[in-house]
């Protein structure tokens, strides 16, 4: 068991939880050892409680990362739950493929990535992560191995992709990977003064670029940014080859004073992140396009011990630029700021999932230092317009959402709970459901 | 050049298994041996995929030690030759429980020392024949000092490396390169149980280190390094001194 199993990425403590690292999957192997209910973990990257279960038993997959079989012509791939994006990206890359949706950071395992049904810069033309699993191996806790795909067991696999770990373990995988030609990125950062101006670059973007993606100065007065669009460089001189390296570049040895990030030094953050990268029209590396934290090892330590709350909602256009003005309003009247401010509009391409989070609309990522009751307060006020708007919030992100909220998020929860293993539970999952530990 | 052939005898081990890794990368043929088939097919899968030009397996059990000559001979029959053998199994004996019981005691050791000793013999003679190659073991910081917290894995890992040490006296003339693979604290099944501190090191960097020895043909070799100096001063604290530690 290490220190890190016990908190997720924005902070949040078990209670009481043990944690068991399985060699082997398969038929007969010990996998259910200790007392349940049991919850799969994979990097621990989820920032809130869906990666936690007090008075639980943990099952990390980090051990479970072989990989199955990879079909170098047609892009098909099958993995352990616990193979890292990382992992697969220094696999697949030199031989001419890439991940078909990849989120923002690649330290996440294939089956974190399958139960968060996770999103990206490309969700606009490839839906999610979810649409590209073609099968799945689930193992129950009763002991039984499920195949499930569009066509075997259907409603385990949409209860699955999207599903938190509920609904058992993930053994393998099944991918479909997407081929380039280089490892480099064409992109064109457009500066923008509004959300409105943002909304009708990224709809006269959507055609043309497979990538999109915004920063918001939320400090600024008339939430200026940065809207990114990329593609993938291509070449006719057949595919690179080279070494991929996946470790971060530096890390943050430990907790920062809470003092590190206050309002000053983040305002002069986002207006010098703003200078730079207006207009930088250029080529990257795929690694700063998609994956510029990544850098960073451990960058959550620079919250401090108390941690940090992510916000992501997501709420139906046109309303929804007005929803996302009035959160950065609310945010802007109780001064606090966020570091880093996302926005991306997502298509209307639906995933299999049926607790998947991405919808079509705008949605918003914000982060914020944990200040105790003033910050939920704050993190209330929001639920209550994202509710109204007919939006929803992100399980992966969330540590605090009512069960009203979720309820409302979530309108097919109740079909979904039907496929949940009896087994399983999550911190997130009681809280959100009312049942108690 | 052509591929190597690297033998790995204990491959599911989770060090040795990130050391075929690194071999499975340079395109390198593999066999593998161990105890389970299932195991040994999620291997070699595994490193196909990750570029190993061919995988092999045999099922094999290391208390069968008896037969390692007609067991090499089959391993070599489907290899047709090695250039590489690693030994990699090893189990991590409960100390407290073996000193009341004797007969856990002795097969601990033979697990850990005799089983390897036959190993390296019936490899020493094939390799010297040869006229090359490589011969690696895992053995421990632990064997280098008797402590009442685990002398007898201590013990079985020490007298492994006394042997490594005169079978490279040997093979020297044979152009036998002989590794003694020395990992400290390692973070793998084998210890889940322990608390981890800042002196534990992933199998990933372990089994990166024991690809890197053989590679350039080290003699002894410790992982991660700053073992060697921690254990210049464990073996230097006179005995006197030494048996009033709890250590």
């Amino acid at each position: 068991m290490s220190a890190g199993d016990q908190e997720s990425w924005g902070r949040v403590r078990a209670e009481a939880q043990r944690c068991h690292v399985p060699r082997w999957a398969d038929k007969g192997a010990q996998v259910f050892v200790d007392d349940g209910p049991y919850l799969p973990r994979g990097r621990g990257r989820s920032y809130g409680d869906s990666c936690l279960v007090s008075h639980g038993t943990l099952i990390a997959t980090r051990a479970l990362d072989h990989f199955v079989e990879f079909d170098t012509e047609t892009g098909r791939l099958r993995a352990q739950a616990g193979v890292g994006l990382d992992a697969i990206l220094a696999l697949v890359m030199p031989r001419g493929w890439f991940l078909p949706v990849t989120p923002g950071t690649k330290f996440v395992s294939l089956g974190g990535a399958i139960a968060n049904d996770v999103h990206g810069k490309n969700h606009h033309v490839a839906g999610t992560f979810g649409r590209h699993v073609r099968r799945l191996s689930l193992l129950r806790s009763s002991g039984e191995s499920m195949i499930c795909s569009e066509g075997e067991n259907p409603e385990l696999y949409r209860a699955s992709i999207g599903g938190l770990g509920l609904t058992g373990l993930i053994q393998w995988a099944e991918i479909q990977l997407k081929p380039i030609s280089t490892y480099r990125i064409v992109q064109e950062a457009v500066p923008f003064s509004d959300l409105t101006e943002l909304v009708a670059l990224s709809e006269a973007a959507d055609q043309e670029w497979e990538y999109t993606v915004a920063w918001v100065d939320c400090f600024s007065r008339r939430r200026r940014g940065v809207f990114f669009r990329g593609r993938h460089l291509e070449s006719d001189a057949g595919h690179e080859t080279g070494e991929i390296r996946t470790e971060p570049r530096i890390s943050v040895p430990m907790d920062m004073p809470g003092i590190v990030l206050n309002r000053l030094s983040m305002k002069l953050f986002n207006a010098l992140y703003y200078r730079a990268e207006r207009g930088r029209n250029t080529t990257v590396d795929f690694d700063r396009f998609f994956y510029p934290l990544d850098a960073i090892g451990h960058w959550n330590r620079i919250y401090g011990r108390k941690g940090f709350y992510q916000y992501q909602c997501v709420v139906p256009l046109p309303e929804g630029t007005e929803v996302i003005e009035r959160i950065l309003q609310l945010a802007e009247e109780r001064r606090t700021g966020s570091f880093l401010s996302v926005v991306k509009v997502f298509g209307d391409i639906a995933s299999p999932g049926m607790m998947s989070f991405p919808r079509k609309g705008l949605t918003l990522a914000l982060d914020f230092p944990n200040r105790g009751q003033p910050t939920l307060d704050m993190l209330e006020r929001f639920d209550a317009l994202v509710r109204e708007a007919g939006g929803a919030v992100y399980p992966a992100k969330d540590a605090r959402m009512s069960r009203e909220s979720f309820v409302a998020y979530y309108p097919r929860w109740r079909e979904f709970a039907a496929h949940i293993d009896p087994a399983f539970s999550s911190d997130f999952w009681r809280r959100v459901t009312g049942v108690a530990q | 050049m052509s591929a190597r052939k690297i033998l790995i005898l204990g491959a599911t081990s989770a060090i040795a298994e990130q050391a075929a890794r690194c071999f499975a990368a340079e395109g390198a043929v593999l066999h593998l041996c161990a105890r389970s088939q299932v195991h040994l097919e999620q291997l070699a899968a595994d490193l196909r995929v990750r570029g190993a030009s061919a995988v092999t397996t045999s099922v094999f059990d290391a208390g069968g030690y008896v037969n390692a000559n007609q067991q090499l001979t089959d391993i070599l029959i489907q290899m047709g030759h090695a250039d590489v053998a690693l030994i990699a199994w090893g189990t991590l004996p409960d100390q407290k429980a073996c000193e009341q019981d004797l007969e856990k005691t002795l097969s601990e050791f033979v697990t850990n020392a005799t089983a390897v000793i036959a190993w390296l013999t019936v490899l020493a003679g094939y390799f010297e024949q040869r006229g090359g190659g490589v011969i690696a073991a895992i053995t421990s910081v632990a064997g280098m000092r008797g402590r009442q917290s685990n002398y007898v894995y201590g013990a079985a890992k020490g007298a492994v490396s006394l042997y490594l040490q005169g079978l490279r006296n040997r093979l020297y003339p044979a152009g036998v390169t002989v590794v003694d693979i020395r990992p400290g604290f390692v973070d793998t099944p084998m210890t889940q149980a322990f608390r981890k501190g800042l002196l534990w090191a992933s199998a990933q960097r372990v089994g990166q280190g024991i690809y890197r020895a053989i590679n350039r043909r080290r003699q002894v070799v410790y992982l991660p390094w700053f073992w060697r100096w921690i254990m210049l001063v464990i073996t230097r604290i006179p005995e006197s001194l030494f048996k009033r530690l709890k250590l």
